[in-house]
């Protein structure tokens, strides 16, 4: 009788145990599904979408008729003279309607440096085509044209295209390229805004319905880092275009700024 | 159920290594490749639109 009652109780620990033990390797797993889950998304969508990028950027080279790009001369360490006043060409072309979903531009920022892999340009911005570069909000301006063309883009995930939206600096560039032209933009200013506020990618920003007289063109990204709490926007103003036949922009150059100063000392340089 | 799993492996104890690591490689793909992307909508921190 005894050792029959031992025998139960026996069994019973060992029935507990094994659900405590379930449990445990079921919470083990979930934290580490929860870890790849972070590495997929932190490491996984970059690898994925710098190539799927870099491959629709090569796409749209080849359909354009561009020939392949000499890498940029390394920049000096001297400041740069100031550029010559870009020439006229006289009103930008229009740029024909983009079908949703494709690419039909190439978004250049100097600024963000040598390394910084020029984005495709998707004509809308759901998520999954953000996995594609930066997407053109519909309805919004096309390049060149009168109002203001808005670009959605990832700063962190999926190849992070405005991963550095917060260095720019007014007077940076931000150089679209079409089919047959370049658009060179120069920075004017930045702000922060909740993400209800549609008004930033109004013809006029933060001017809903007013009639546009400028050429603009905004950046939203996501603000802070890593959170979707506000939305980071940077303005610009149209300065020039050029043909794809006249070659690349002056605009294009790397800003002298950008290069890696000594503590800051890059005025020196040219002083007395 | 790693102990359950691993004790219904067959073969001996390298052919059972292998087929865990398999086993492993196979249930991280199917995260990568499909889980993981139906959940990023989910999660904060890819929005960048203002809607």
């Amino acid at each position: 009788m005894s050792a029959d009652l031992r025998a139960v109780e026996v069994s019973r620990g060992e029935r507990v145990r094994a659900v405590v033990r379930g449990v445990g390797e079921v919470l083990i797993t979930a934290g580490l599904v929860l870890l790849l889950f972070v590495a997929w998304q932190l490491w996984w969508t970059d690898v994925e979408a710098n190539r799927a990028q870099a491959a629709i950027t090569d796409d749209l080279h080849e359909l354009w008729g561009d020939e392949a790009r000499k890498p940029r001369p390394a920049p000096t360490a001297e400041p740069a003279e100031p550029p010559p006043p870009p020439p006229d060409y006289g009103p930008p072309p229009e740029v024909p309607d983009p079908e949703s979903g494709s690419a039909f531009g190439i978004v250049h920022v100097p600024r963000f440096g040598a390394d910084f892999q020029p984005r495709p340009i998707v004509e809308g911005t759901d998520l999954a085509l953000l996995e594609d570069g930066v997407g053109h909000y519909e309805k919004t301006a096309l390049p060149g044209q009168v109002g203001n063309v808005a670009l959605a883009g990832h700063r962190v995930t999926y190849g992070r295209p405005f991963n550095l939206i917060a260095e720019l600096v007014p007077g940076d560039a931000v150089v679209l390229e079409t089919a047959d032209a370049w658009f060179t933009y120069r920075m004017r200013s930045s702000t922060i805004v909740t993400p209800e506020r549609v008004d930033v990618v109004a013809p006029v920003p933060e001017q809903p319905g007013a009639v546009p007289t400028e050429r603009l063109l905004t950046l939203t990204a996501c603000h802070p880092m890593y959170s979707a709490r506000e939305r980071f926007i940077v303005y610009s103003v149209f300065e020039s275009w050029q043909p794809k036949s006249a070659g690349e922009p002056a605009s294009l150059a790397l800003p002298a700024s950008a290069l890696p100063a000594p503590d800051g000392s890059t005025s020196s340089t040219t002083g007395e | 159920m790693y102990g359950w799993l691993w004790g219904h492996l067959p073969g001996p104890l390298v052919v059972r290594l292998l087929t865990a690591l398999l086993l492993v490689a196979a249930v991280v793909a199917v995260l990568f490749l499909w889980v993981f992307p139906l959940a990023a909508p989910l999660v904060p921190f890819n929005d960048n639109t203002v809607e």
